[in-house]
């Protein structure tokens, strides 16, 4: 029998942090600028020069303990992290290692292992057709980025599918952007993802020998990457050979792995603690400040849409996971908040209209008109289709929509003044052998009367208002 | 009037405030002896002192100050005495030399040190030895060993130095003048070039106590740019004892006894010194260190493991040396360190990452850090019972140029009874105590952490007891 493969995936996210100067010293961060001009002796790593931990950053990093529900370590060290590379000017990294400052805590469904803080490399630029250092004829270094806060969050294996990943990052990705605390943008690199990958038999509770993937650098490099990755493991294991555990790049173009580093190259990184700075002492004080100024989250949020506007799970993750989707339908129910429900199920719809990836807020139908259009569905005074056709009609061309119902004579028939009871007759009159056996009670012959009306009207007429006027002519007398 | 070389500098401080003394005719006395000194002493030296107020409303007065080549100065070289930092000028100035400048010390040049004061005898400069102005066929000691030459031979009234395991206080002695280490943090390490962040501290050469007292009191302070710096409880005073009734001084068996391998001649200049402490109304007792004749091996462990990496930045990419590699960046490393480093450099380097490697750590810098808490805590108790804790300085007097360059062994044990002060972070000073054929012998006193005006008081009073002539130096 053939055996069936799971896999298990843990995440290590790199987040710069919105600070406005770096982590140990006063240059002010930037991305874009003249490369070496937001630089300092400290950040050089010049003869003699010290660095001194940045509050913010600490303020920072407290908020999103506290937001994980971690554990905040009282008192937490540096370390520096030795190796030789020309992105790194003092020969080690500053960051925390045996003392982080939070433990534990989860985010959804995801438990988080560490999360701590340290500085950012410098940007390397390489001369020549690889666009890595080997075989490059000259490299420069930009030391603007060199020193920009990071924080470091680990997850625990908890993810079981390249789609699980993906929603769990868009879900991590919206909480540090309702926290305020980095600019999340994947594509400026101020959100960097790696992943550990194993796979195992399902059933089994041991984990299989598992390897790293770099620069998982968008959402759609991170499921694809992760992808590849597990059908190459699952490949190995069924052919009968080993995973090697490595380091593996990946390679959008050509969706491949490679390896990044050989074992021989591996680094000792030699860590000790940081003796230039004195350990984070986390204050009550301190404690009591990060925990004021972290506002509701997304988590938080789609429990509140389910329990006080009583949407599904599912269309409140969706709403909340993505704080500009969350906002935009808060704006609308604050316009009209008579069918919160109903109002939730237009969102999907204006997205699908905009792009996934666009903001509501910036495209030209209003959150009051959506509202209004939800509402004049719930009155029956626009049918479903034809407020499906306003909706795009908004989007093209903004305005109001009971102007373009109006211009467009895309209100609902009803069966008084419209002539919707003439149609429902001829109806009735054009397929006889369906006539009768609604009569005679069968209920699913209604479905070619309806279609009849339904495309006569154009889909102005409301299903329920037509098949009510159907049986009120065909009911059993 | 005497010669201006011959008056201390609180002296001349007071002689170009009261205006006896023309500040520029003070630097200029200086300035032609360090430009025409032949012990090589100074790698730099000013033309002139640097613009700015008026000396004579400065409490330093004018007073040029000689330092230490690993301090940063703003455009002048500052090289920490290695090859890999030849012709370096920083863009920034350290705080102590920014402090001391703005006090009224105009900077008079840069001196000579073993490279980033890794040595006792100043022979592991990459810009060559320096000569003991007492004999000029002996060092210095080290590894501020320029500055303690300098002030010693009036080449300069004063100079800041650093001191890490006894690179202030081993060539004070070996030199005939005073020199202190801080508590560690008194002092803003900022600008300093590293050799050991937990241990590195600034600190005064001076010809006299009092001397060291006004220098320090300007060099301490708080620095928002160094983290480990904390503000001074209250100011440096200057001394004044004329006796030292009340004082309790301990004197520790296991720095003193025979492990030590004391020279009879420095065994001898100490105790005549703890006999001068007695007759002005001082108790002296042996006390315990246990842990003391540890410190030695655990300072060997954590100071190259942190030079290890303090030293990493010295890799050819954007400053000082750079040998290139055939376009290969890590024979450019290589090839960049192998010649701009000296060989004791590599020697600690090899060691301090030996120490830290995965596999040892706990072994060696884990149980040296373990050392270097008991033996904190022997001091703590210690001083419960003593004032301060009295050892000789140095084991020997200045030795001969070359004799322990071929044993390294040998060259870390100067160190033996300054290191346990240094991994304690408490103040110590060497002053002094007289001769021995021919040759200073340095008296060294330690106290509590931020002690250090008590210390010097005491200092004092045993200065004007022994009453140490070294104008022979000066010549």
């Amino acid at each position: 029998m053939r055996t069936e493969y799971e896999p298990v995936i843990g995440l290590e996210i790199h987040v710069q942090l919105s600070t406005r100067t770096k982590m140990f010293c006063g240059c002010e961060l930037s991305f874009g600028d003249e490369p070496n001009t937001h630089t300092c002796a400290v950040c050089l790593g010049l003869p003699g020069a010290l660095p001194v931990v940045n509050e913010r950053a600490i303020h920072f990093g407290l908020m999103i303990g506290l937001a994980f529900g971690c554990d905040i370590a009282e008192r937490s060290e540096f370390h520096r992290k030795n190796y030789f590379y020309p992105d790194l000017p003092k020969g080690y990294q500053i960051s925390q290692y045996d003392q982080p400052l939070c433990r534990g805590g989860e985010v959804g469904d995801v438990r988080i292992h560490r999360v701590h803080l340290e500085e950012d490399a410098a940007k390397l630029n390489h001369l020549g057709e690889s666009g890595r250092i080997h075989g490059s004829g000259r490299s420069w270094v930009d030391f603007n980025r060199g020193g920009t806060p990071l924080v470091e969050i680990v997850t625990e294996p908890d993810i079981r599918s390249p789609e699980h990943a993906r929603e769990w990052l868009t879900l991590l990705r919206t909480t540090l952007r309702v926290l305020g605390v980095s600019d999340v943008n994947m594509a400026e690199g101020s959100l960097r993802c790696d992943a550990n990958v194993s796979v195992r038999p399902v059933g089994s509770t041991e984990l299989g020998t598992k390897t790293e993937l770099k620069n998982l650098n968008s959402f759609r490099f991170l499921e694809r990457g992760l992808r590849a990755e597990i059908r190459r493991q699952i490949d190995l294991l069924q052919a009968g050979e080993p995973v090697v555990q490595e380091t593996l790049h990946y390679d959008p173009r050509s969706d491949r792995l490679t390896p990044l580093r050989s074992k021989e190259e591996a680094h000792d990184y030699r860590y000790f603690p940081e003796p230039d700075l004195v350990p984070v002492l986390a204050t009550e004080e301190m404690i009591a400040a990060a925990r004021a100024a972290i506002p509701e989250l997304p988590a938080d949020r789609a429990a509140r849409f389910e329990r006080e506007l009583g949407l599904s799970a599912e269309r409140a993750r969706l709403l909340a996971f993505r704080s500009e989707l969350g906002d935009y339908y808060e704006r609308a129910v604050a316009a009209d908040g008579e069918d919160p429900v109903g109002l939730a199920n237009w969102i999907p719809q204006l997205v699908e209209r905009i792009g996934p990836d666009a903001n509501p807020a910036e495209s030209s139908v209003a959150p009051e008109s959506l509202a209004t259009l939800a509402a004049m569905v719930a009155a029956k005074e626009v049918s479903r289709d034809a407020a499906r056709e306003v909706l795009t009609l908004l989007v093209r061309e903004g305005g109001d929509p009971r102007t373009i119902v109006e211009r467009e004579g895309l209100g609902a028939l009803s069966g008084e003044g419209d002539g919707l009871a003439e149609i429902v007759q001829r109806a009735i009159e054009s397929d006889p052998a369906a006539a009768a056996q609604v009569r005679s009670g069968n209920r699913k012959a209604l479905g070619p009367l309806v279609g009849y009306v339904m495309r006569e009207t154009k889909g102005r007429a409301d299903g329920g208002e037509v098949t009510r006027l159907i049986l009120e002519r065909l009911g059993p007398s | 009037m005497t010669e201006l070389i011959d008056l201390t500098a609180a002296q001349a401080a007071r002689g170009v405030q009261t205006g006896e003394i023309g500040a520029a005719e003070l630097f200029e006395a200086y300035r032609r002896r360090a430009a025409g000194e032949e012990l090589n002493a100074f790698l730099w030296v000013a033309d002139s002192p640097a613009a700015g107020g008026s000396p004579a409303d400065r409490p330093l007065g004018g007073v040029p100050l000689a330092v230490k080549d690993l301090f940063c100065t703003e455009g002048v070289p500052s090289q920490a005495g290695s090859r890999i930092l030849e012709g370096y000028r920083p863009p920034y100035t350290a705080t102590v030399v920014a402090k001391l400048t703005a006090a009224g010390a105009p900077l008079l040049g840069k001196t000579n040190q073993d490279e980033f004061a890794m040595g006792s005898s100043n022979e592991n400069s990459g810009y060559g030895a320096v000569l003991n102005p007492w004999d000029r066929g002996r060092v210095p000691g080290g590894s501020s060993g320029g500055s303690a030459a300098a002030v010693a031979a009036g080449l300069a009234p004063w100079a800041i130095g650093t001191d890490t395991g006894g690179s202030i206080r081993q060539p004070a002695a070996l030199c005939g003048i005073v020199g202190l280490k801080p508590t560690y943090g008194a002092c803003s390490r900022y600008g300093m070039i590293a050799f050991a962040s937990s241990l590195d501290q600034a600190g005064p050469l001076t010809r006299d106590v009092t001397d060291a007292a006004l220098l320090f009191r300007h060099m301490v302070g708080h620095d928002p740019c160094d983290s480990t710096s904390v503000e001074f409880p209250g100011q440096v005073a200057l001394p004044v004892a004329e006796d030292l009734r009340g004082i309790r001084l301990g004197v520790p068996e296991e720095l003193t006894g025979d492990a030590g391998g004391v020279q009879s001649g420095v065994r001898e200049s100490f105790e005549a010194t703890l006999n001068l402490a007695e007759g002005l109304g001082a108790s002296v007792e042996p006390c315990r260190l246990p842990h003391a004749p540890h410190a030695l091996s655990a300072y060997y462990l954590i100071a190259p493991a942190e030079a290890s990496a303090n030293l990493a930045r010295y890799d050819g990419v954007r400053y000082g040396l750079r040998v290139d590699g055939d376009a290969d960046l890590i024979t450019m490393y290589s090839r960049t360190r192998a010649r701009g480093f000296g060989p004791e450099v590599k020697r600690r380097i090899m060691l301090g990452t030996y120490a830290l490697s995965s596999g040892y750590y706990d072994a060696y810098y884990g149980t040296a850090q373990k050392v270097r808490t008991k033996i904190s805590e022997d001091f703590r108790v210690a001083f419960e019972q003593f004032d301060f804790i009295a050892t000789p300085t140095s084991p020997w007097t200045a030795f001969e140029l070359g004799s322990k360059t071929d044993d390294p062994l040998a060259m870390y044990f100067n160190d033996f009874c300054t290191v346990p002060m240094s991994l304690a972070g408490i103040p110590a000073i060497s002053i002094p105590s007289g001769l021995s054929e021919g040759l200073p012998v340095g008296f060294h006193l330690a106290g509590p952490a931020f002690s250090e005006s008590r210390l010097l008081d005491v200092a004092y009073a045993l200065e004007r007891a022994i009453g140490f002539d070294g104008r022979v130096a000066r010549t």
